[in-house]
């Protein structure tokens, strides 16, 4: 196949296609550049959902719910979950799949023609999606999917790389997980336009959720200063996933922010300053590429002084 | 004994110095550990020291008195022999009712019932999800009609029956009853056993249909109702079997088999079930593998936590205290390659089982890695077990390895072990063991265990530690495969046909009825087996029970942990 | 190289996952992608699986004796949804009589591996068949 080939197939909406261009993309093969130029055009329609949370919250299972529901309100819906990638081997086990069940039998979400489920290893990126994770997602976009779900690997960590792709960050927290302490990490109430209370069924949710909204109120006092951003009012709900509680209301919240966000103007300015930050991280690549076949020996020979060897470098490749 | 213990100690240094140092290469003193093959690490040689600490009376005692440590009867196999049951069941009921009479014309003492996997899981043999499956592993079963089939010519005032299933247990049990009454045989002549072992399904085999807790509401039910109907027949296994085949420990067996069993005493109790009436209505089902003197110790310390953990429940009955349990050889240790060699392998497992004091004993066939087992494996497979009990002599003697040094010290260890396990699950649970299994079964306590238990298994295989021969070691070249048993490619077909027939003859009405009564039992929370001991004489199929329970209960899918 | 990306499902109604389990997390350590479906998956769930993951390899775990149903059924899937199973390597494990292994070979099963078989032969066995494979595309 060759690029128009896959540029085709993808628009088409033919899912083996798009399924080979993904892993292009992933393998960072010579056509996977060509074939996202293609079909970039076609992207910027779909609304795009980070989840992210603590091990053992259950963000899969609110995946799998959102993806059931969001299927009930008849879009389509793409998903890439990414799992963590041994550093030692490079093996992965990407388990989540199998949690994309629908309540109803009649309508499995495995063989659903409007679903596309991938699986990721994170490859070595760290911050909680693979290198290529957005790319991916570019290619669900162009492929027609409405509704794209991204899984972040979830380890805990302030998992910021979410915020290079998704329109709306769904932050996945549970009672028991040391309540107050798990709302403290940082960057979680600053990335998150959605907070989930899953499984508020257990012990302790109440605690959880009290905490969290006052320490949203502060967060919300120390940002009021800056009146000119129309300001989102961040949502707390509470679910239990394996039974499908609260996952309506979650729903409803993630259209409610895409809404939000495109009445402000702030998805258009908020994805222009993505094309521009891929523009330059797109640019980066290339020269940096350029540079090792160029100066190779140079900067072999050269260990001893690397300021002087990156000014001569610059001053060649970058003339006025 | 204090004095003799400290001679016995000061003596063992001695040796250890004087003796076994000088003895020992200095690459062996590096490198040598002992270890049980889950993992119990071991000394040279066991002596009086080592089980100083355990009282004979106390721990041991006589066998026939708590805490049953050396067997549940007086005399054991002197009086009567473990009954030989073989698991056996293919295609359709009249294929199996014919093995079931070559067996038992072989001197097959008990049946045992394999179902294919649509009986297991509740499906008809019609279900689109049975395509392939139906009389392949097992006998398919759809409706009562199929029983009376299978059971043509076996008179059940004569003969006992067990059932290895599950999610319908409650619908086999009925089925059963049904036949008993057919043949015109009094309810207390019925035994047998269900095995309706929900938790471990959980745990390890995954024959799983409702969830968690309506599964057990239906095991407690059928226990409320057998306890009334069927006095003489067990109502549960419960099982480590398929936890060990999942790849546990001995002692994780053990210990969760316990936990499960104590778990189910639990929800009789809140249900208000006289334990002295379930008691003995409970039997246990034990995997026996590999290494021998683990197995002998797990099977003793499995009775004596038993005794123990019944009395402290108030059962006032000592037979309440026994631990009866049936034992199956270990099908994972079963290889491919040089298969003959199993039949060496599986009369290991069984003396270890016998020594271990079993009611009850199922030998694998010599070519259960490749297929079913055919005529010839299955009749050599019950000869092992023949010629244990006539011709080694074994059985002349009741408990004869108690009171060796290493016997009773390992099984006071596995014991301690066991213990720990099922005090961590308490604690997951608040102090109930019952709530404690549902938490471990909810946050995949027990299926990391034995999943880490699993990896370290293979781990070793890999790397050679663990030696199977003729697998990773006297390796030959063969040509692989045996004549094995062929399941007629008809037989699905066949069943179908019956299936369709038996909904066509019978009173629709009738059913429809029933598996309303059903479903409005389900919904208002009574006890769902007079219903489907209705529906079961009315011809419903086993699909459609479970279907209805499904209706009111959902289904269940447990989360994947690798 | 890319990276080797392996799918090990269990399809049919057997829930015995020992197997799988243990090949999913040794497959993991070697260095691949590994996929795992759960139990009781059907034919045309894996078939579905296969496309959309694009894996390399598609190991399918069977002790029921379905496999002469399952198998084929799964391939016709993989080939319904424009699938090509021949530029998979497709493994099928568990209990499988001997005739029945050169019947899954004639129907483009690359490889069957009876119990007991050690991983590392499958590692082996993947690593080699994925190259050439993967040479022929």
């Amino acid at each position: 196949m060759n690029v128009s080939d896959f540029i085709d197939g993808i628009t088409a909406g033919n899912r083996r296609v798009l399924a080979k261009a993904i892993s292009l993309v992933e393998n960072e093969h010579p056509l996977a550049k060509e074939i996202l130029r293609g079909v970039y055009g076609r992207t910027g329609r779909a609304q795009i959902i980070g989840i992210t949370g603590f091990p053992g919250t259950g963000k899969s299972t609110i995946v799998s719910k959102l993806v059931e529901e969001f299927r009930k309100r008849e879009k389509s819906v793409g998903v890439v979950a990414v799992d963590p990638s041994s550093p030692f081997t490079g093996g992965a086990l990407l388990g989540d799949r199998v949690r994309l069940e629908g309540a109803d039998v009649s309508k499995d979400l495995w063989i659903d023609a409007k679903v596309f489920f991938r699986s990721m290893g994170s490859r070595g990126r760290v911050g909680g999606i693979a290198k290529k994770t957005g790319e991916v997602v570019k290619l669900l976009d162009a492929g027609g999917y409405e509704v794209i779900f991204v899984e972040t690997v979830g380890a805990g960590q302030s998992e910021v790389g979410i915020m290079e792709i998704a329109d709306t960050i769904v932050v996945v927290l549970m009672p028991e997980t040391g309540d107050d302490i798990q709302v403290n990490k940082a960057g979680i109430l600053e990335i998150g336009d959605i907070f989930v209370i899953n499984k508020s069924d257990l012990e302790g949710a109440e605690n959880v959720e009290r905490w969290l909204k006052y320490m949203l109120s502060l967060d919300e006092t120390i940002q009021s200063a800056d009146k000119e951003v129309a300001k989102w009012q961040k949502r707390v709900i509470r679910t239990v996933a394996t039974k499908g509680i609260g996952i309506k209301e979650l729903a409803d919240a993630i259209c409610e922010h895409f809404e939000f966000l495109k009445l402000n103007g702030i998805l258009k300015a908020k994805r222009a300053e993505k094309a521009k930050l891929m523009a330059i991280e797109l640019a980066i690549e290339d020269i940096k590429a350029e540079i090792l076949k160029r100066y190779g020996n140079l900067l072999e020979e050269n260990a001893s002084d690397p300021y002087a060897v990156a000014e001569k470098i610059v001053k060649e490749l970058i003339k006025p | 004994m204090g004095e003799l213990t400290e001679k016995i100690r000061e003596k063992r240094k001695e040796w250890e110095k004087e003796c076994l140092e000088p003895w020992l290469s200095k690459t062996e003193k590096e490198s040598r550990k002992f270890e049980t093959l889950s993992g119990i690490e071991l000394k040279e040689v066991y002596d009086p020291s080592d089980i100083a600490h355990l009282d004979f009376l106390g721990d041991l005692g006589y066998p026939g008195e708590f805490p049953f440590t050396r067997g549940i009867y007086p005399t054991m196999y002197r009086g009567r022999l473990w009954t030989m049951r073989l698991f056996s069941g293919f295609g359709t009921a009249e294929d199996t009712n014919k093995r079931w009479k070559m067996l038992l014309e072989e001197g097959e003492t008990g049946l045992s019932t394999a179902f294919d996997f649509p009986t297991l899981m509740g499906l008809d043999s019609d279900d689109p999800l049975a395509e392939g499956e139906v009389g392949k592993c097992g006998v398919a079963v759809d409706t009562l009609r199929d029983f009376e089939i299978l059971f043509d010519g076996i008179p059940l005032d004569k003969i006992s029956t067990s059932f290895t299933i599950n999610p319908p247990a409650g619908i086999i049990l009925a089925m059963y009853t049904a036949i008993g009454d057919l043949q015109g045989v009094p309810r207390d002549m019925l035994r047998g056993t269900i095995q309706n072992d929900m938790l471990k399904e959980f745990h390890a085999q995954n024959t799983i249909v409702l969830p968690p807790e309506a599964s057990i509401k239906l095991v407690t039910d059928i226990f409320e109702w057998g306890i009334k109907n069927v006095p003489k027949f067990n109502l549960i296994s419960i099982s480590g079997y398929h936890i060990r085949e999942a790849g546990s420990t001995a002692v994780q067996e053990l210990a969760f088999t316990i936990a499960d069993g104590m778990a189910y005493v639990e929800s009789a109790i809140e249900r208000g079930i006289d334990i002295d009436r379930l008691a003995p209505q409970l039997s246990f089902f034990f995997n026996s593998h590999n290494d021998f003197f683990e197995e002998i110790a797990k099977f003793r310390a499995a009775r004596r936590m038993w005794a123990k953990i019944m009395k402290d429940y108030g059962a006032k009955d000592p037979r309440s205290w026994w631990m009866k349990f049936h034992v199956q050889t270990a099908g994972c240790t079963l290889t491919a390659q040089q298969p003959l060699n199993n039949i060496v392998r599986v009369s290991l497992q069984a003396l270890a089982a016998v020594l271990g004091g079993c009611q009850s004993l199922h030998t694998n066939s010599f070519d259960e890695a490749w297929a079913l087992p055919s005529e010839e494996a299955v009749r050599v497979a019950l000869r092992t077990q023949q010629i244990i009990a006539y011709e080694s002599g074994v059985t002349n003697v009741v408990d004869p390895l108690g009171g060796s040094y290493y016997v009773e010290w390992l099984t006071d260890k596995i014991e301690k072990l066991a213990w720990k396990y099922i005090e961590r699950i308490r604690e997951m649970g608040n102090g109930s063991m019952l709530r404690g299994v549902l938490k471990g079964i909810e946050n995949g306590f027990f299926v990391r265990e034995i999943s880490e238990a699993s990896a370290k298994y293979q781990r070793d295989f890999e790397e050679g530690k663990r030696i199977v021969v003729g697998v990773n070691r006297f390796r030959i070249n063969e040509k692989l495969g045996i004549p094995i048993l062929k399941i007629d490619p008809e037989v699905e077909r066949r069943q179908i046909e019956r299936l369709k027939k038996v909904k066509a003859e019978r009173d629709s009405k009738a059913v429809k009825e029933n598996l309303e009564w059903l479903k409005s039992s389900a919904e208002n929370g009574e006890n769902l087996m007079p219903a489907i001991f209705e529906a079961v004489k009315s011809y419903a199929t086993i699909g459609e029970i479970m279907g209805t329970l499904k209706q009111v209960y959902g289904t269940y899918r447990k989360p994947i942990i690798i | 190289m890319d990276k080797i990306r392996v799918l090990i499902a269990k399809i049919g109604l057997d829930g015995h996952d020992r197997g799988a389990k243990v090949i999913a997390r040794f497959l993991r350590d070697a260095g691949f992608e590994v996929i795992y479906t759960g139990i009781h998956r059907t034919p045309q769930e894996v078939a579905r699986a296969v496309i959309d993951e694009d894996v390399d390899v598609l190991g399918i775990s069977i002790l029921s004796g379905a496999h002469n149903t399952i198998v084929p059924r799964v391939l016709d899937y993989i080939r319904q949804y424009g699938g090509n199973p021949q530029d998979l390597v497709v493994l099928v494990g568990g209990t499988i009589p001997a005739e029945d292994i050169a019947k899954l070979r004639e129907i483009g099963v690359d490889e069957v591996f009876i119990p007991g078989t050690p991983i590392s032969e499958i590692i082996r066995f993947i690593k080699e068949k994925v190259a050439e494979k993967r040479g022929k595309l």
